[in-house]
């Protein structure tokens, strides 16, 4: 799987929206309906699903659903199945 | 037929006194434990006496001041039991000693056993129950964490400390169906008080309305209250069991 898909099925499982909500620009919070610990929860399992440590400082700045893509093609872990 | 049927509890200091109460009490209602102390050899007695009762059982030595340490007993009792329901963060110590002449090494050692492992184990299995939708915390605080006690500066800090923590764990993750409660336990008869002297002991009782000590079970009743369903609408309260000592 993609990691796009992979990064959009993940956030359509935490926060329970549609697939056509989850576009690059939605933002978690005015967007898609999430508190700041659904942001917590929502690094945690990308964290777990991915295998990788996302430290505060930049979990801080992952608000959107591109914002995380970019972070994580960032790190490589588009190159990993 | 158990109130705790097909409900998985992790209990710390499980291994004599009040937690070994926990660890019996919860068994009794159909739970499947997770038991951890230092040493596994410590938990043979209760991990038996669970067992007797037709219950799973799984040790693990954890010192729950040490965040790897806890972090993989907590993942390692996840993966034997599937899951954590409840947890009961009952490990304590106390090393008393008048504030004059309170050694550092004792004021850290109750700090970092009573609340920095409180912490700890609410931080690892707390993620856990976020991602379930579900589950009951339930610490042990004391009686004297409310009052506050001579010689016991550093205890009476710790027990404050995990109320606080407690009612703030109530808060944050209540939104995911976790409840966070407290139990502040009076005088019980366990090892951690048969070494008050004779004189304490009578002022204590003299301190108690019901005129008796508590048992391990009076604590351990209210646990079970506090980590089943029974309690599904109570969260960051604190419950004494004290015989009407502290109101």
């Amino acid at each position: 799987m993609a990691l796009e898909d992979k990064v959009k099925e993940i956030i359509i499982e935490q926060l329970d929206v549609n697939a056509e909500q989850v576009t690059p620009q939605a933002k978690f919070i005015e967007d898609l309906g999430a508190d700041s610990l659904d942001q917590v929860e929502l690094v945690m399992a990308f964290e777990e699903k991915f295998g990788a440590e996302i430290p505060d400082d930049e979990a801080e700045k992952l608000t959107s659903v591109g914002a995380v893509i970019e972070y994580l093609k960032g790190k490589g872990l588009d190159k990993k199945d | 037929m158990g109130v705790l049927d097909g409900k998985i509890a992790l209990i710390t200091g499980a291994s004599r006194g009040i937690g070994r109460a926990i660890a019996e009490t919860l068994a009794r209602e159909g739970a499947d434990l997770a038991l951890c102390d230092l040493q596994t050899d410590w938990l043979a007695d209760t991990a038996a006496a669970v067992r007797a009762l037709g219950r799973r059982v799984e040790c693990f030595a954890v010192n729950v001041s040490q965040a790897a340490d806890v972090e993989a007993g907590v993942n390692a009792a996840v993966q034997a039991l599937g899951r954590i329901d409840i947890l009961v963060n009952n490990a304590g110590i106390t090393k008393d000693g008048f504030l004059a002449r309170m050694s550092e090494a004792d004021w850290d050692a109750v700090i970092d056993v009573n609340l920095k492992g409180t912490f700890l184990f609410s931080k690892a299995v707390g993620k856990i129950m976020m991602r379930q939708r579900g589950g009951a915390i339930v610490n042990i605080a004391s009686i004297i964490g409310l009052i506050g006690n001579a010689g016991q500066c550093n205890y009476a800090a710790s027990k404050a400390g995990v109320i606080a923590l407690t009612k703030s764990v109530a808060k944050e993750l209540a939104g995911r169906g976790v409840r966070a409660n407290a139990v502040a336990p009076g005088f019980i008869e366990t090892r951690m008080t048969e070494v008050l002297s004779a004189e304490v002991r009578q002022k204590m009782l003299d301190a108690i309305p019901m005129g008796r000590f508590g048992t391990p079970q009076d604590v351990a009743d209210v646990v079970l209250f506090l980590a089943s369903d029974a309690s599904s609408y109570v969260t960051g309260h604190v419950v004494t069991v004290s015989g009407g000592m502290v109101m």
